[in-house]
C-alpha cells in the first residue's frame, strides 16, 4: 500500500477509537487482556536510578509542587490518573508505558513515550512543550518504567486508559448535567468548577476555567471524560453516576471555557476543523452565547 | 480622661482585663451557650486528647452545623452529644458553629520525622483493593497533612486518636450516618480494624496548624 493508504486507514482507526490515547487495545473484549498489577511503593529501588523513580512519583502525585515551572495550571498529574498512575481504568502508568511507540491520530504520527509525555504536559498541564531530555520528562518516564516492571510490550493490558463508555441512551444534554453537577460534584469541586485548595495546595482539581486543562487536552473530549467520571468520580462512591449521567455531566464540564489549544490558528472555526473536528469536542460551539475557544479580548 | 465617655470605656476596659484573666481570650466574646461545650471541648476549643473529645477551634461553621444537627435529628448516635444537642435551638447551633469556626488553632510544628507506616500509607495512597471501588487517599478529601478542605470537609489533625477511630468505626457500624453525598459511610465501610487504628494514630500525630507545610512525598 501506499503511505496515503496508510493514512487513510490509520485516520479511520483514530476515528473508530475515538480516545485518541487508548490506542488498539481498547478493542479487544475485556476477558481476553492480560491482567497486571504494579510493583508496590514499597518495592521501589534504591540509587541513582530509584532517586528517578521517587523524583517521578512525585512529579506525578504534586505537580503543582515539583513541576511548577512546567504547568500553566494547578492540576496535578494524579488528579486524572488516580493512584498516582498506578490504578487500573484510571489511566496507569503500565499500561500507557508499554504501549508506546504507536501511532496517534492526534497528530497524525508514531509517537515514542517520551512525546505522549511531553503531551501531557503541554495540554492536559497547559504548560511548556518541555525537551525531551528534560529532567521532568526523564522522571517521569523512569517512574512510568517501574511500575511497569515484568509487563510486556505489545500486549493488551487490562486497565488501560479509561473503560470505553456504552453510547448514552440519550443524547448528552447540558441542563440534566447541570443538575448532576450541582448534586454530585459541586461538593468537591465548587459550585464554579475551580476546584478547592488548602494552603494553596491543589484538594479538587479545577475543571474548567484558567487552572483547568486546556483545549487540547483529551479531557476536554466528551467520551473521555465521561469514560473517566463514571469509572472513577466520585471519589469514594464510584457507582453513583449512570452511563447517562456521566456523559450529561461530561457534556456541562466541557461546555465552559479553559485555557486556549496551544495549536490554535489564530481562527476557533479553522482550529476546529483542524484538531476539534469530531463530535466528542464542544470546541468552537456556541453555549449560553459564549463561542468555546474564540480568543477573549 | 475625665469624661463620662472615656470614664466607660475604662470600665469596659477594666472588666475585659479581669474577664479574660479568669477565662482567657477566647472565652470575652464566647456565647453563654458553649459554657456546657467547653468543659468537655476545652475553653479553648482544642478538645482534650487523652479522654477523645475532639477540638472543635477552627472547624468549618457548616461542618459543625451539620454535626449539631445530626445529633439532634439521631444520625450522629452519642448519648451525650444527643442529649445535649436536642435542647438546643437552630439559633443555638448556628452561634455556637460560629464561635468555635472562629476561635484559632494555636500554631505547632509538624513531627519531625512525619510518621510513616500503615496509616501514612493509607492517608496519603489510599487502599484501591477493593472491588468494584477501593478507598481513595483520606487526603484526597481531607486535605494536605489532614488540614481539612472548605467548608465540608473537617481538619483530622491533631484530633485526639480515640475520637479519630470511634467515627471510624461508627460509620462502619451506622452510628454515624448522612454526610456529604454518604461519601463516608462508603469508605469507613471498607475499612479493617488494624486500617481504622493506624489512620487514627497517623492523624492524631499531625499538628492542627504547621506553621509552614513540609514538602509533600519529600522522602528521598
Amino acid at each position: 500500500m501506499r503511505p496515503l493508504s496508510y493514512l487513510a486507514i490509520f485516520a479511520a482507526l483514530g476515528v473508530f477509537c475515538a480516545l485518541a490515547s487508548s490506542g488498539r487495545a481498547q478493542e479487544k473484549p475485556d476477558a481476553q487482556k492480560l491482567p497486571f498489577t504494579p510493583p508496590p511503593m514499597t518495592a521501589m529501588p534504591g540509587g541513582a536510578f530509584g532517586d528517578a523513580v521517587k523524583h517521578g512519583e512525585n512529579i506525578f502525585r504534586h505537580t503543582t509542587i515539583y513541576a511548577s515551572s512546567a504547568i500553566g495550571n494547578k492540576l496535578n498529574c494524579s488528579n486524572c490518573h488516580l493512584g498516582g498512575g498506578t490504578l487500573a481504568n484510571s489511566g496507569p502508568l503500565w499500561a500507557a508505558y508499554t504501549a508506546y511507540p504507536a501511532y496517534r491520530a492526534k497528530n497524525q504520527e508514531v509517537n515514542d513515550y517520551v512525546m505522549r509525555l511531553q503531551d501531557c504536559f503541554r495540554f492536559s498541564e497547559n504548560g511548556k512543550m518541555l525537551p525531551a531530555d528534560s529532567p521532568i520528562i526523564v522522571a517521569v518516564e523512569a517512574y512510568s518504567y517501574w511500575l511497569a516492571t515484568g509487563a510486556p510490550t505489545g500486549a493488551a493490558l487490562a486497565g488501560r486508559g479509561y473503560p470505553k463508555l456504552p453510547a448514552p441512551p440519550a443524547p448528552p444534554d447540558y441542563a440534566r448535567g447541570a443538575a448532576v453537577f450541582k448534586t454530585q460534584c459541586a461538593l468537591c469541586h465548587g459550585a464554579d468548577g475551580a476546584g478547592q485548595y488548602t494552603r494553596g495546595e491543589t484538594v479538587f482539581p479545577a475543571l474548567w476555567g484558567k487552572e483547568s486543562y486546556n483545549w487540547g487536552a483529551g479531557m476536554s473530549n466528551l467520551n473521555v471524560l465521561a469514560a473517566f467520571a463514571k469509572a472513577n468520580m466520585p471519589l469514594g462512591g464510584v457507582g453513583m453516576l449512570s452511563v447517562q449521567q456521566a456523559w450529561d455531566v461530561a457534556q456541562y464540564i466541557d461546555s465552559h471555557e479553559r485555557p486556549q489549544d496551544p495549536r490554535f490558528t489564530g481562527s476557533t472555526a479553522e482550529t476546529r476543523r483542524e484538531f476539534h473536528d469530531t463530535k466528542f469536542s464542544m470546541y468552537g460551539a456556541t453555549v449560553n452565547g459564549i463561542v468555546l475557544g474564540a480568543p477573549h479580548p | 480622661m475625665n469624661s463620662p465617655a472615656c470614664s466607660t470605656t475604662g470600665k469596659i476596659a477594666a472588666a475585659a482585663v479581669v474577664w479574660l484573666a479568669i477565662f482567657g481570650a477566647p472565652a470575652f466574646a464566647a456565647p453563654p451557650d458553649v459554657a456546657s461545650c467547653s468543659s468537655c471541648h476545652g475553653a479553648d476549643g482544642m478538645g482534650n486528647m487523652s479522654a477523645g473529645f475532639p477540638a472543635l477551634a477552627g472547624l468549618p461553621a457548616p461542618y459543625l452545623e451539620a454535626q449539631l444537627a445530626n445529633f439532634r435529628t439521631g444520625m450522629r448516635a452519642n448519648p451525650i452529644m444527643g442529649g445535649i444537642a436536642a435542647h438546643l435551638t437552630t439559633a443555638q447551633i448556628l452561634s455556637i458553629s460560629a464561635y468555635y469556626a472562629a476561635l484559632p488553632v494555636p500554631q505547632k510544628p509538624e513531627p519531625a520525622p512525619l510518621p510513616h507506616g500503615p496509616g501514612a500509607a493509607l492517608a496519603l495512597d489510599g487502599d484501591w483493593n477493593h472491588t468494584p471501588a477501593g478507598v481513595p487517599p483520606c487526603g484526597s478529601c481531607h486535605g494536605p497533612f489532614g488540614l481539612g478542605v472548605g467548608e465540608t470537609f473537617p481538619r483530622l489533625a491533631g484530633q485526639p486518636q480515640a475520637y479519630i477511630a470511634a467515627q471510624l468505626a461508627d460509620w462502619q457500624t451506622g452510628r454515624r450516618k448522612g454526610g456529604p453525598l454518604g461519601l463516608m459511610g462508603h469508605v469507613g465501610g471498607k475499612l479493617t480494624a488494624a486500617q481504622i487504628d493506624a489512620v487514627a494514630a497517623y492523624y492524631a500525630a499531625l499538628s492542627p496548624n504547621p506553621p509552614r507545610l513540609p514538602k509533600p512525598g519529600a522522602s528521598e
